[in-house]
This record gives C-alpha cells, sequence and structure tokens, in this order.
C-alpha cells in the first residue's frame, strides 16, 4: 500500500478513535441525567473510572490477551505492556488506542444499570475485571483472528455453518457483552430502595434532568459515526471511501429510525410521546445497527432501527415489571436485548449473505451461534464476578447511605451544592 | 380586621399579585406550600406511570380592614379561577389587633387605606 494511503488510513482511525472516545461523556451524561441528583458525582466517577482502568489495563495486558498469538484461537498471549508482537499495516500504537476506546464502551455500559446502590470499592473490581480479561477475551475470538471468525476451510465455523461470525463494530462484542454483564449487575444488586411497592408494582424514579440525557444521546449518536465507520480501520482507495460512507448512513438512518419508532410507539402506548424512551430508541437503533452496518443496505438498516425501538420499548417493560430487575437507564435492554437483536437481524438483512437475500441460513445461524456463545460467557463470568463480590464482600451499600446518596458517602462530595 | 388565607395555583400567582396592588392592598405575604389533595397529575416515566400526589401552591396571606374584605375576596375569587379541581381555597378569620412597629400606634388605621 502506498504511503499517502496508510497515512489516510491512520489519520480515519485516530479520529475515530477520538470520536469513539468521546462516547465516554456520552454515556456519563446519559446515565446521570436518568438517575437522582444525589448520586450524579458517584456516576460520573464510575464513567472516569471505567475509562482510565481500560487505557491502563487494556494497554498492559488486556490487548495482548485480544490480539495475541496463540494456537486454539481462544485466549492470546498477554503482552504486559509490550506493542511489538503486532503485526499490521497500521502502527501498533494507533490501533491499541483504538481498540481501548472500544474496550472502555463495553465497560462503562454497566454502570448505568448498577448507578444509585453499589458500593464504589466494589466497581473498581467490576471495572478492572471486565477490561483486563472479560472483554479481551471474547474479543480474541472475534476480532483477535479467533475461532469464530476462523475463515479456513476446515476450522469449527466453516465447516459447521459454512460462514464466519461477522460483527462489523460490535454489537454482540462490545454492546451485547456490557448489557449481559449490567443485567447480571442489577440482578445481583437488586432493585433500588422505593422501587418496587409492595405489591411488586413498579414504581417511576424519575431521573434528575432529561436535558443531561438528551445531550449525552446526541453526543452518543455523533461518537458512533467513529464508532462503526472508524471499524472500516481504512479510508484510501475507492473500495474504503464507499465502504465508510455506506456505514456512515447506514449508521444515521437506524438511528433516527430506531428513535422514530419509540416515539410513536409510546405516543400510543402511553397517550404521550415519552423522551426519556425516546433516547433509549436512539441508541437501541445506533447498537442494532453495529454488527452488520457494513452488509445490510440503507433500507436493511431502517429496518433493523425500527425493530430495535419497538422491541426496546417492550424489553424496559418486561426487565421491569415482569423480571423486577431495575435498571436505571435501561442499559440491558439497549446494549443487551439490541444488541443481540441486530447481530441476528444481520444474519437476516446482510444484501451479500443473508437468508432475506437468497443466500440460505448458514450465516443466520453463524450469527446466533456467536451471540450465544459470546453472551453465555459473559453471563458466565458476570453471574462468578457479581455473585462472588456479593458473598464475600457485598456489593451493596448500607440502606442508610443509598436514601442520603452516594455522593455524600462515597465520595465526601455533592454534584450539586 | 380580618386575615384572608388563600391557597392558589402556582400559575395564578403573578395574575393574583396584580390584581391585589391595583385593588387596595399595598401588603400581602406569600410563601410556597406544599400539600396532599385531589388534584392529581397522571404522569408516565420509561413506561411506568405514577401520579403526582403532592401538590405544588401557593399560600397568600393578607391583613385587611373589614370594608375591604368583601372587594378583596372578590379579586382572589375572580383572577385565581379555572374551573378545574384544585383552583385552591381562601381562608377568613378576626384578628384581634395589629401594631406599627415604627410608630407604636394600634387600631385598624395603622392598615394604610389607599381610598
Amino acid at each position: 500500500m502506498n504511503e499517502v494511503g496508510l497515512s489516510l488510513d491512520t489519520v480515519w482511525m485516530l479520529l475515530a478513535a477520538m470520536l469513539v472516545f468521546w462516547m465516554q461523556p456520552g454515556f456519563a451524561l446519559c446515565e446521570a441525567g436518568f438517575t437522582r441528583s444525589k448520586n450524579t458525582a458517584n456516576i460520573l466517577m464510575k464513567n472516569f473510572v471505567d475509562f482510565m482502568f481500560g487505557s491502563l489495563l487494556y494497554w498492559f495486558v488486556g490487548f495482548g490477551f485480544m490480539f495475541g498469538s496463540d494456537g486454539a484461537g481462544f485466549i492470546g498471549m498477554p503482552n504486559w505492556g509490550n506493542l511489538n508482537f503486532y503485526k499490521g499495516d497500521l502502527p501498533v500504537e494507533g490501533f491499541l488506542i483504538f481498540e481501548t476506546v472500544f474496550c472502555a464502551t463495553s465497560a462503562t455500559i454497566v454502570s448505568g444499570a448498577m448507578a444509585e446502590r453499589t458500593k464504589f470499592s466494589m466497581y473498581l473490581v467490576y471495572s478492572a475485571v471486565i477490561s483486563l480479561f472479560i472483554y479481551p477475551i471474547e474479543g480474541h475470538w472475534t476480532w483477535g483472528g479467533g475461532w469464530l471468525c476462523n475463515d479456513a476451510a476446515d476450522s469449527f465455523m466453516m465447516t459447521t455453518f459454512g460462514s464466519v461470525f461477522h460483527d462489523f463494530a460490535g454489537s454482540a462484542i462490545v454492546h451485547s457483552v456490557g448489557g449481559v454483564l449490567a443485567l447480571i449487575g442489577a440482578l445481583a444488586l437488586g432493585p433500588r430502595v422505593g422501587k418496587y411497592g409492595a405489591d411488586r408494582k413498579s414504581r417511576a424514579i424519575p431521573g434528575h434532568n432529561l436535558a443531561m440525557s438528551a445531550l449525552g444521546v446526541f453526543i452518543l449518536w455523533l461518537g458512533w459515526f467513529g464508532f462503526n465507520p472508524g471499524s472500516q480501520l481504512a479510508a484510501s482507495g475507492e473500495v474504503n471511501r464507499i465502504a465508510i460512507s455506506h456505514v456512515f448512513l447506514t449508521t444515521n438512518l437506524a438511528a433516527a429510525a430506531g428513535g422514530v419508532a419509540t416515539m410513536f410507539l409510546t405516543y400510543i402506548k402511553y397517550g404521550k410521546p415519552s423522551l426519556s424512551l425516546t433516547l433509549n430508541g436512539v441508541l437501541a437503533g445506533l447498537v442494532g445497527i453495529t454488527a452488520g452496518c457494513d452488509l445490510v443496505s440503507p433500507l436493511g438498516a431502517v429496518i433493523i432501527g425500527l425493530v430495535c425501538g419497538v422491541v426496546l420499548v417492550y424489553a424496559i417493560e418486561f426487565i421491569d415489571h415482569k423480571l423486577h430487575i431495575d435498571d436505571p437507564v435501561g442499559a440491558s435492554s439497549v446494549h443487551g436485548v439490541c444488541g443481540i437483536l441486530g447481530t441476528l437481524m444481520t444474519g437476516l438483512l446482510s444484501t451479500s449473505s443473508g437468508a432475506f437475500y437468497g443466500h440460505g441460513w448458514g450465516f443466520f445461524f453463524a450469527e446466533c451461534f456467536g451471540v450465544l456463545v459470546i453472551d453465555l460467557w459473559a453471563a458466565a463470568c458476570g453471574v462468578a464476578l457479581f455473585y462472588g463480590i456479593k458473598k464475600m464482600h457485598g456489593l451493596r451499600v448500607d440502606k442508610r447511605i443509598e436514601e442520603e446518596g452516594l455522593d455524600v458517602y462515597e465520595h465526601g462530595e455533592m454534584c450539586y451544592n | 380586621m380580618k386575615k384572608i388565607e388563600a391557597i392558589i395555583r402556582k400559575t395564578k400567582f403573578e395574575e393574583v399579585k396584580e390584581a391585589l396592588l391595583s385593588s387596595d392592598i399595598d401588603w400581602f405575604e406569600y410563601h410556597d406550600v406544599h400539600g396532599i389533595g385531589q388534584s392529581r397529575q397522571e404522569r408516565i416515566y420509561r413506561g411506568v406511570q405514577y401520579s403526582t400526589d403532592v401538590i405544588e401552591r401557593v399560600a397568600i396571606a393578607i391583613v385587611c380592614r373589614d370594608i375591604f374584605l368583601e372587594p378583596t375576596v372578590n379579586v382572589i375569587l375572580r383572577v385565581a379561577h379555572t374551573g378545574e379541581i384544585g383552583d385552591g381555597r381562601i381562608f377568613i378569620s378576626d384578628v384581634i389587633d395589629t401594631y406599627s412597629i415604627r410608630t407604636g400606634e394600634n387600631g385598624d388605621t395603622v392598615l394604610r387605606d389607599k381610598k
């Protein structure tokens, strides 16, 4: 490849990394707005921890677990801060940064679901484990060239399904893993004080600032223009410039369709269009399109967005009213349910390999299998981690601290004075 | 002398204030109050319906000479009215005496009579 082209690719990758980094304040604002003002400093702190821990741990060990060499395709060699093992066209340090921001995105999804009641010290443990271990290992199975994406003719995926698992920018690898961990974390914690009445009926605990959440979601929407088109990891040449433009369009269409679907559904269902749910609907569309943004047509992207926006509302209701799991920001529905859904729909709507385009069901089953394996891994790690902490040390703050707010007791600083 | 206490909608406070000032009342006190009553608003947050049973209102207290009682009450009745549940209440009680701290005078002449 020529020098200028490679430089262009590198700049695009680093620019995209900046945009994905910018999703961190998006998550922070979104979560802070959906929760109460007495816990705002705490949730902001958690978002910082996710990125700080993620940056250090992923550089030192996680990157090796994910991209290091191995035999069977299950786990890479930890790199202990040494980056020389990585051989690729793009500069390894830039590539590390790009992968770091994805790892941190996966980590930061959980903080919202576990908001307003988690011991900060125990959140530190969780945040370290996902960046160090949970994310890099399933990442190795896929983007690290491991067994789910091994396209050798005699590999497990090719002989079983005739296709490898495809997740372009991480509906399953990043978002569903964060979403599943969020669900299990919220389940292990139990609901916030006052969330369910004596009759087990769900009660509303309105967030303290929807303007904050709305800005957060707009920032995330912008960040996604790095998350998805950046995952092409190249911009030079005709193929790449068409590809990143296509991904830009599908990403935006799915986001808009997701928000529209949720807005009209809440309009019909509750009589009034709900802002808080529409914000989630936009994110649902974005999460859903992430897996197949390179493979589906613009119309396919709209369909994925609409389906995710509708399913989101029912997922939030089901998790809240039926499962009685208290997820204050809807992270498990947005990232878990829609991450899985988007990956599966890629198997149907891919124009080059999807079942709806007459390419058979092999790719769809490969997507189903990949999602199942990745999320079982996340669930197993989540159960071991959160229930392990709960048993050994306790995951949750005392009732009195929860009532007064985590800001005062956990940090000694309040967001609002 | 009479004390008029009125609990009115927050949204009506500015109008009531203007109306009182342009009639014969030169001073009144007010404060924000929270109450529990019949006026409820159904709201939905993230798919959960809830009603706001804590009602925010403004309480106004006016002490006036007997001759101003009726016109003042009528001003409030007219201006604070919307016809919906939750418009509020007016309470009237006798006031035994009043003193001006500056002059030491007492009796209802202490209350200014703009007319």
